[in-house]
């Protein structure tokens, strides 16, 4: 199996999105900075877009009526609401900032009830 | 030895640099290292999409990700940066739990990723010799027509192969909405002077 010469599949692109998934997991779970935290999520959402587009591929997979469109449309959606969430997070995290001096995650359980 | 096969090799170079840059990413503790290497990862699965025949999705995700999000992130890193290098440092616990954890998942993911027949790669001459540009069908989708469904003749099924009308609108009203939140919640409360606007109210 020659990596250079074979002609590259779904999985592929699924085994990409895996480690870019896993890795913006992982990034949520131990960054104790909640700007590490908000990264790790825009990780996650693009490892999914990469298997969104990867299912939808006609270049990928031709011949199957796949989801089509669908994939690239769910896609620009995504893109749309990671903006949508960056932004909010990024405002409550100014927020705290401003109140506690610190973004450490760790510290904000303070924040309960 | 056999050819290269140039769409491989350029996959194989777009792969390595969004994995590479992703596991930096987490690996790193500087939070303004993180946000460079994330924009390399992010600006690396942009021509993955290309690759993949998404060029417009491609092209948004330069434009959103890359160009908006992205430069919204840094200056969130140095609004809140004390110093020019600050790194808050995760226990070692901590990083042998996220290791043993993540690495079962990602080998899970693998493994299920890799064996599905459908999804294995096919061979060159089956390929289609140019792919269409996909913007038009893309912006027709939005509006509610999909024009690369048409020769879909069972009712049922064409009924679930509608436009994305509605969820355009509605995430449109969504970001304008909270794009006015987050600058209501992020609005500086003190002046120069040390008072604060919102004692006025």
């Amino acid at each position: 199996m020659n990596l250079l010469s074979d002609p590259v599949g779904v999985s592929h692109y699924l085994i990409v999105g895996a480690v870019m998934f896993v890795a913006g997991a992982v990034c949520m779970a131990t960054k104790r900075n909640a700007l590490g935290v908000l990264m790790g999520i825009e990780l996650v959402l693009n490892g999914a877009n990469v298997n969104f587009v990867a299912l939808g591929s006609e270049l990928l997979r031709p011949g199957v009526s796949g989801i089509g469109l669908d994939g690239q449309l769910v896609a620009l959606f995504v893109i749309v609401l990671a903006a949508a969430e960056a932004a909010v997070a990024l405002a409550i995290t100014l927020n705290y900032y401003n109140n506690h001096a610190t973004v450490d995650v760790d510290q904000a359980d303070e924040l309960k009830g | 030895m056999e050819t290269i096969n140039w769409h491989s090799f350029f996959f194989l170079l777009f792969a390595s640099l969004a994995c590479v840059f992703a596991l930096a990413v987490v690996l790193t503790s500087n939070v303004v290292r993180m946000a460079f290497y994330l924009v390399l990862s992010l600006g690396a699965t942009s021509g993955l999409f290309f690759l993949a025949g998404a060029d417009f999705v491609g092209a948004m995700q330069l434009m959103i990700y890359v160009g908006g999000t992205l430069v919204l992130l840094i200056f969130g890193v140095m609004l809140t940066a004390k110093g020019p290098f600050i790194s808050m440092k995760t226990s070692a616990g901590e990083w042998i739990l996220g290791a043993i954890v993540g690495g079962s998942l990602l080998t899970v993911l693998i493994s299920s990723a890799t064996s599905v027949d459908a999804w294995r790669a096919v061979p060159r001459e089956d390929r289609p010799a140019a792919s269409q540009v996909t913007a038009t069908r893309l912006g027709l989708g939005l509006l509610g027509a999909r024009v690369d469904k048409l020769e879909q003749t069972d009712a049922t099924l064409a009924g679930g192969m509608s436009g994305y009308l509605l969820p355009f609108e509605i995430v449109s009203v969504h970001l304008l909405v909270v794009l006015i939140g987050s600058a209501y919640l992020a609005r500086s409360k003190r002046r120069a002077g040390g008072r604060s606007v919102g004692d006025h109210f």
